[in-house]
């Protein structure tokens, strides 16, 4: 068994002196507080608050204004921020462009992310080229972050491929389809990464992030992760974008305490951020990383957010969730805060903002292009690399295969 | 280890196979439950983590999904996880990684990601043990796609064919029949091994042959039992051991039918929608102008796996082979 790395002395994000190992991360209530509240309501608002109680990291509010946190400050430049902003304008165009695509029927299906964008680019920019990131099949955005470009996305919506991303160069791994899969996955990297000795740097040490969601949760998968995780120091940061549906089972459908806190089960620190806030996200995950590359890893993340269009295109919320909830969410929308920030504080003017405009425009005629002209595989591609060995009674299937749509096209049959 | 042959059990074929593949590659892990300080329940990993440290062979929590979702990301960053299931029946929570995961990485990634993963399974009955020890469950397997699936009957399969599963570039799911861990044979490592996906004809008839019989794992030693009881009796059998279960090599098969025109097909496993149904059905097709009798089937009942005291019934043995013998001579 690896012994952990830990130092008995360090701190949690929370300031407050970690004592045991075993108990690590900030301690967020007393035993009582975990226990309760007890009514319903109580419950509910416990699980849905993001904008209040006092275990969020928040550093924008969704007003525009910068606030502070006694651990999680962040120095950033009007530079860094109209980027971000930048990135986060490109994701959310990119994705409603997908979603039209879906519904001219250029694409099979779509899975929305609309509404998760600061989650996404918050964590996506505060990864490091060496990290390995496990996602989900809603990370458009960290996608977009690890270089892999939204064109590369599209061949499993429109049923061209699986994933066609190279995952070694982007440190992007492929989209996990059975939900909570990706967890062990990422586990066993970051396990890999430990034994590689590639952890304790600050500067070249390596981390993994694994992509969930609240449903995930669930799964008994993700519960292996966090103890192998755990019992393995592996040095990996579980983030987990709650935006409140799973489909249509909201989140007191998944747990009865908001999801952070399960960390403290397993024995490592868990915090809860504002998945809205693209400076809080970026900060608490850049920290979250670099516990785990110095070797203090794993770290559970919980991004408060929500899911402001459907499961996917198939989807229908108005069977499930109200009208006000959407709209009470729109007023915490995670671009609208960067933007009023940056014309409050003059740190972007009109010219920025047009000049993005036309390149979210352009990205969207480019993406829209590339959608209609993708190459259909022919039926040769049923029989391609299944194995990095293949037997030959595969060849031979392909062989028959390919002779019978032959046997169509061969000239007439008199 | 000495040279010249040694006369061991087949748990120590694959134990000194373990050892020459993680003493060949330093990227070949051990992972599982009790496999460390313990040895395994079956000491199939006796000494290992001794002998290469608690960082090549990992003791792991209780949790056979973990077990290969852990592996299947170490297989991502390079390594080559030989992964212990500690008896067939808990093979099932690891179902869903195996299944739509470690056989899936490299046809959705169209190769760019290998899974050079061994799942080892001790399986199939016959030593009297509790519910979930005694199951045969390699035909989910060998309907997968994505999978290799083989399975070793003797010391020296035992000792090549796990060190073959753990240089394949594929994932493998090496069943191995435990009923059979005890069994002796000599080993010679100087001997070269045949290549890990064929199955061979290991009891040739002569020119008289009357029937082929194909088995795996732990059935071909019975078949070979059987086979020897039939001799006496006049009547010439050959014995084919798959050894792999999928890709199906049967080549082998195809030949000894086109001598003998009959075949019986052994498996411990439930015989309905199974392996060697579909050895049944393949060899109709390549082989039905040189069949004299219908395929026959002995296997275990369409029952779940009885108490143990019943098993003895359940398993195929000597004599319900030698019935079968007769069934298909009576043709």
């Amino acid at each position: 068994m690896p012994s952990r790395k830990r130092a008995p002395s360090r701190s949690g994000p929370t300031g407050k002196p970690v004592g045991s190992p075993t108990v690590g991360g900030p301690i967020v209530g007393t035993a009582m507080e975990i226990d309760g509240p007890h009514s319903p309501q109580q419950v509910i608002a416990g699980l849905r608050a993001t904008s209040e109680g006092e275990d969020l990291v928040q550093l924008l509010t969704p007003e525009g204004q910068r606030v502070s946190h006694p651990q999680f400050n962040l120095e950033i430049s009007a530079a860094q921020l109209q980027a971000l902003y930048r990135d986060m304008v490109l994701v959310r165009r990119f994705d409603r462009e997908a979603n039209v695509l879906q519904r001219q029927g250029q694409l099979g299906l779509w899975a929305p992310l609309l509404g998760q964008e600061a989650a996404q680019i918050g964590a996506g920019r505060a990864m490091a080229p060496q990290d390995m990131a496990f996602p989900s099949y809603r990370e458009h955005g960290v996608a977009w972050c690890r270089g892999v470009d939204p064109t590369e996305l599209f061949g499993i919506f429109r049923g061209i491929d699986q994933g066609c991303w190279d995952p070694v160069s982007t440190g992007f791994q492929l989209y996990s389809i059975v939900v909570g899969s990706q967890g062990l996955h990422a586990t066993g990297y970051a396990m890999g990464q430990r034994l590689d000795g590639r952890i304790g740097n600050t500067d070249s040490g390596e981390a993994t992030i694994c992509f969930f969601g609240d449903g995930a949760t669930s799964q008994g998968d993700m519960h292996e992760a966090f103890v192998w995780a755990a019992v393995y120091d592996a040095p990996v940061v579980f983030f987990c974008q709650n935006n409140q549906w799973a489909i249509s089972a909201s989140l007191e459908h998944q747990t009865r305490v908001p999801l952070y806190r399960r960390a403290r089960g397993y024995g490592f620190p868990g915090i809860r951020v504002d998945g809205n806030d693209v400076l809080a996200v970026y900060a608490v995950t850049r920290w979250a990383l670099r516990e785990c590359r110095t070797g203090n890893g794993p770290v559970l993340i919980e991004a408060c957010t929500y899911r402001m269009d459907a499961h996917t295109t198939s989807d229908d919320p108005t069977r499930y969730r109200l009208a006000d909830e959407l709209e009470e969410w729109k007023l915490k929308d995670p671009l609208e805060r960067v933007r009023v920030h940056l014309v409050r504080e003059g740190m972007a003017g009109p010219e920025f903002f047009d000049k993005l405009a036309t390149e979210a425009d352009e990205l969207a005629r480019r993406l829209r292009d590339y959608c209609t002209s993708m190459p259909v595989p022919g039926p040769e591609r049923i029989f391609s690399k299944i194995y990095a060995e293949p037997p030959p009674s595969l060849a031979a299937a392909r062989a028959d295969h390919l002779a019978y749509h032959a046997s169509f096209t061969e000239g007439d049959h008199s | 280890m000495t040279s010249g042959p040694q006369t061991i059990t087949l748990a120590k074929g694959l134990n000194q196979g373990l050892r020459a593949a993680m003493e060949a590659d330093p990227k070949v892990i051990v992972m599982g439950e009790d496999v460390g300080k313990l040895g395994g329940v079956f000491r199939i990993t006796d000494g290992l983590q001794k002998d290469f440290g608690e960082q090549r062979v990992l003791d792991t929590p209780l949790g056979e999904s973990g077990i290969i979702g852990a592996a299947v990301g170490l297989a991502l960053r390079g390594y080559r996880p030989v992964c212990e299931i500690q008896f067939d029946g808990f093979v099932f929570p690891a179902f869903d990684q195996i299944v739509t995961q470690l056989a899936r990485f490299h046809y959705r990634s169209q190769g760019k990601l290998r899974m050079p993963v061994v799942v080892r399974v001790p399986y199939g009955g016959g030593i009297g043990a509790v519910e979930h020890h005694s199951e045969s469950p390699e035909s989910y397997f060998a309907h997968t796609p994505g999978l290799k699936v083989v399975s070793c009957a003797n010391t020296v399969d035992a000792y090549w064919m796990i060190q073959q599963a753990i240089a394949c570039d594929d994932p493998v799911i090496f069943f191995e029949p435990k009923r059979r861990y005890w069994e002796k044979a000599p080993l010679d490592v100087e001997v070269a091994p045949p290549p890990l996906f064929c199955s061979r004809l290991v009891r040739s008839g002569t020119t008289a042959a009357v029937a082929t019989v194909v088995a795996y794992g732990p059935m071909v030693r019975t078949v070979l039992d059987a086979a020897t009881v039939a001799e006496q009796d006049g009547q010439q059998l050959e014995v084919i051991d798959l050894r792999t279960l999928s890709p199906l090599d049967l080549a082998p098969v195809f030949d000894s039918v086109r001598r003998t025109g009959r075949l019986i097909c052994v498996s411990e496993a439930p015989g309905e929608a199974s392996l060697i149904g579909e050895l049944a059905a393949r060899v109709s097709q390549e082989c039905f102008y040189s069949l004299e009798a219908p395929v026959l089937r002995v296997t275990g009942f369409d029952t779940p796996y009885p108490p143990a005291k019943c098993e003895e019934d359940y398993l195929p043995d000597l004599d319900r082979i030698l019935d079968a013998v007769d069934r298909v001579l009576a043709y």
